[in-house]
């Protein structure tokens, strides 16, 4: 049997040239079927299961960043005779920080790049970067915080400050949690090389930093600019 | 170094509460040394605690949920039983007492038996319907079940260590702020179900994928079982609406705990944002519990009747339905929040829509029961009861959603007899009917029929005497939640009511004895088929109780319903060719989700009482407990070729016995 008729295939195309379709030991199921990975043919792969897990949660997450978001568009215009956004954000900062994040967004592409090379030396680079980039963000924002805390202007002065820490707070939040995965993933790769598990873990880190990415571009155009804006 | 936690939280002054902690205890403690001296506790540990099996898994939801609802089933009595001392006098509870009655009351029924009660069906039932071995993430799903154990801890803590909330089952700011509720008992709520929201919310995610992604090959999506359709149905709800939830509850936390100004009277925050925030995800809830029960009548009505279930495609696309109009109807619980005319009646519109679409459902039942040979057993006689039931209860649904007739009933008994119509009648009458359907698959033997329909006509005439009276005192004016009145004209229908608790206690009663009874005659109620009911769908095809394995070789589908065409196809040709046996690989046992648990329940408690070095300290541990578990080298373990086909020869024999004795009787 050749290669090519191995893998499935679909008016005369090889369709599913990964094999995202078949599970670990090549089939599905005890049987010799090739699946597409639709579920019509046996359960999917590992690979399909984990990372289809993981945007179902990554789903739930952008729904509960969407309801601190309603939150904030219903307080944004409640100071309360506090201080607005045009007199609180500072736009440099903000512009540093969304550089910081979109580069280590880029980063960890690169680390995906450098798995699939299974490079455990870039692997190792990218992924530093990529959480040394993601701590400054989160320095800076905490920085921001606290320079806002200081100055009278905390959570707990206006609806409008509470929904916005909130909602940039869990953002950061998010972040710091990131960290420390991307730090446990930076070992466990350094110690068990590229398990078919540990490779898994590292698309779903992949995925949730680039979410992160996305839900900052909301914040950066709702929360900053329209806040600037008022 | 304790924070707020001193003496004093433990009640001594109140002996109600102080006694009823106690005794709780005091069984737990027996029970606890009892394991202990019998050595069970190896036991419980390698094969229950820290299984990853689903089956298990779903039998310990259920045992959780029927654990819960006695709690809040004592809760009820006492409710019902304050109410008609409390005519011209104060009755035995006091007020602060009361409110947190009817708080604990909600939050247990709702939370802690409903949901683990369906969740746990659905652990049981869904992979076996699907055909496959387990769901997507065993080990997610057992760490799913210990979080939502603990938020079930936290609210019997607060029995004894404390107070629980007084704002009811959900707690409307600015009461539940802390200028109004300075106590812990709003915190307790709060951390109860945040923790627990986890659990919730990584089974829906479990269970979305495991249907999405892993089901025997051949099952297509409309040839899945009807409960797997509303379990996919009731999941991508889970999924969608606790998120909402534990946004809301954790902008109350930080209202209540550093000052934000979210839902509070000062400062801009707007406390209608809650009520709206936690009827987006309440509203949705209602399906999330009530669309499994559907699944549930729709397994056990189309068995019973020994009929296909009518209309498949169009129950999907109902079940599916709800998925979506069910966001779209929240503001009908609070008509009289003021949004003006036009707004109401949309939402009341939206609300007739819901309606609508359960009619769908009502008259596909009734179809397939129709011209059926029906067998009235007690998991039917539960779906009867239902079909009635729910149909009242829907009846007054509409004249709840229509605004100018809900501004006269609103928040009096009569909602709470509607609300407690539809959940009783449907969502508790499917997990009775869902426990008597596959308890022979959990564990090898039928429930007691006689037992189970005492049960079953006690529940019914009893709830009827409890919820009748309180839709004719919401009607007279009631309002919900009185601890004491002085209007003679409700006074006869609130004694009528208790005497309808009288009933369901009997009930209850009935359903111990038939456990007990069911278990002493096992060897009678023994299934040896493993297809005690002549069922339709795959989890009839394995063993019962069924091995780890679930299926020995995954089964090939065919039809909608795979497990008659299999029996048929076997009748036809007489046997049934000895599959290719494989090795299995399932996943081992784990500690983590105990662990994670534990802590969980210290992070919680830390939080509740202020003691912030231990819950740091908890993080830091589910963390560590986190991470020792993503180092592990062995995820699986093998059952060899040959293991398997010893197991499942034994069933095969017994199963090829029966087909030839009921060959002509099936074909």
């Amino acid at each position: 049997m050749s290669t090519t008729e191995a893998l499935p295939q679909a008016y005369g195309r090889v369709i599913d040239p990964y094999s995202l379709g078949r599970d670990r030991r090549g089939d599905a199921g005890g049987g010799r079927i090739y699946v597409t990975g639709r579920g019509e043919g046996g359960p999917a792969s590992r690979r399909v299961i984990v990372g289809f897990g993981f945007w179902i949660f990554l789903l739930s997450d952008i729904v509960m960043f969407s309801v601190f978001f309603a939150a904030h568009a219903v307080l944004q215009t409640e100071t309360a005779g506090g201080p607005s956004g045009r007199e609180l954000f500072n736009p440099s900062h903000i512009a540093i920080e969304t550089a910081c994040l979109l580069a280590s967004s880029f980063t960890c592409g690169m680390a995906a790049v450098a798995i699939e090379a299974r490079s455990q030396a870039w692997t190792q680079v990218s992924l530093l970067i990529t959480g040394l980039l993601g701590l400054a963000f989160v320095v800076l924002e905490a920085g921001d915080f606290a320079t806002m805390i200081r100055e009278g202007a905390g959570p707990d002065r206006s609806a409008f400050l509470s929904s916005f820490f909130a909602v940039v707070g869990l953002h950061g939040l998010h972040v710091s949690a990131g960290l420390l995965w991307l730090g446990t993933m930076m070992a466990q790769v350094f110690v068990k090389g590229f398990r078919p598990d540990i490779l898994h873990r590292l698309l779903c880190f992949n995925l949730f930093w680039h979410v992160l990415d996305i839900i900052w571009v909301a914040l950066f155009t709702l929360v900053y600019l329209v806040g600037a804006l008022r | 170094m304790l924070g707020k936690l001193t003496l004093q939280a433990i009640p001594f002054d109140h002996p109600v509460p102080l006694f009823a902690g106690s005794f709780v205890v005091l069984v737990v403690l027996c029970v606890v040394v009892w394991i202990a001296l019998k050595g069970y506790v190896p036991y419980l540990w390698r094969e229950w605690i820290t299984s990853v099996d689903h089956k298990r898994i779903g039998v310990m939801y259920v045992l959780l949920a029927c654990l819960m609802m006695l709690r809040g089933f004592i809760d009820a009595i006492m409710m019902r039983s304050q109410q008609t001392f409390a005519f011209h006098a104060a009755g035995y509870l006091p007020p602060e007492h009361f409110d947190q009655i009817f708080s604990a009351h909600g939050t247990i029924m709702i939370f802690f038996a409903a949901m683990p009660f369906m969740i746990g069906l659905m652990n049981f039932a869904v992979p076996l319907q699907l055909g496959v071995r387990d769901v997507a993430f065993p080990t997610l799903n057992n760490t799913s079940f210990w979080l939502t154990c603990v938020g079930a801890l936290l609210i019997n803590v607060s029995l004894l260590v404390g107070e629980f909330a007084r704002t009811g089952w959900i707690p409307y700011p600015p009461l539940s702020e802390l200028t109004y509720s300075p106590g812990v008992g709003v915190d307790y709520y709060l951390w109860s179900l945040l923790i627990s929201g986890v659990g919730t919310l990584l089974t829906g995610i479990n269970f979305v994928t495991t249907i999405l992604k892993i089901r025997a090959p051949g099952m297509s999506y409309t040839r899945m079982p009807m409960f797997c359709w509303t379990a996919l149905a009731s999941n991508l709800l889970i999924v969608a609406a606790f998120p909402i939830l534990t946004a809301t509850l954790a902008m109350l936390t930080l209202d209540r705990y550093l000052g934000f100004h979210f839902f509070s009277n000062e400062a801009g925050g707007n406390p209608m944002m809650f009520v709206n925030l936690i009827w987006a995800w309440g509203h949705p809830e209602v399906y999330i519990l009530v669309l499994p029960a559907f699944g549930i009548f729709a397994e056990v009505i189309s068995t019973f009747s020994n009929r296909p279930l009518f209309g498949y495609r169009s129950m999907v696309i109902a079940t599916m339905a709800f998925v979506i109009v069910t966001y779209t109807v929240w503001l009908h619980h609070f008509f009289t929040m003021g949004a003006g005319a036009d707004v109401n009646g949309i939402f009341g519109i939206a609300t007739t829509i819901i309606g609508l679409i359960t009619g769908v459902k009502v008259f596909n039942w009734l179809f397939t029961m129709y011209g059926g040979r029906i067998v009235f057993a007690s998991p039917m006689l539960w779906s009867i009861g239902f079909l009635v039931t729910f149909c009242i209860g829907g009846v007054t649904g509409m004249l709840l959603a229509v605004p100018p007739a809900d501004f006269l009933v609103h928040n009096s008994t009569f909602l709470v007899a509607h609300f407690h119509n539809v959940i009783i009648g449907g969502v508790i009458f499917a997990g009775f009917a869902g426990l008597t359907y596959w308890f022979p698959k959990a564990f090898g033997f039928r429930l007691d029929e006689g037992w189970g329909k005492t049960a079953f006509w006690l529940t019914l005439i009893g709830f009827y005497v409890v919820f009748v009276p309180l839709y004719i005192t919401g009607l007279q004016g009631m309002p919900r939640r009185m601890q004491h009145y002085d209007f003679a004209l409700w006074h006869p229908w609130i004694v009528a009511a208790a005497f309808g608790i009288v009933l369901l206690f009997c009930a209850m009663v009935c359903q111990v004895i038939q456990l007990r009874v069911s278990i002493r005659h096992r060897d009678e109620l023994r299934d040896d088929t493993g297809d005690p009911w002549n069922g339709r769908s795959l989890e009839w095809a394995t063993a019962s109780p069924a091995p780890a394995f679930n299926f020995a070789v995954l089964p090939r589908v065919h039809g909608a319903e795979p497990y008659w065409e299999i029996k048929r196809r076997a009748i036809e040709t007489q046997q049934t060719a000895e599959p290719q046996y494989e090795p299995i690989e399932l996943s081992r046992n784990s500690p983590v989700g105990v662990i994670t648990a534990f802590f969980a329940f210290f992070v919680g408690f830390a939080m509740i009482w202020h003691i912030w070095w231990m819950a740091i300290l908890g993080v830091v541990g589910a963390y560590a407990a986190f991470v020792w578990f993503a180092w592990r080298d062995v995820e699986d373990y093998t059952i060899s070729a040959a293991e398997v086909a010893q197991l499942d020869r034994a069933r095969r024999r017994v199963h090829e016995e029966w087909l030839t004795q009921h060959a002509r009787e099936l074909a």
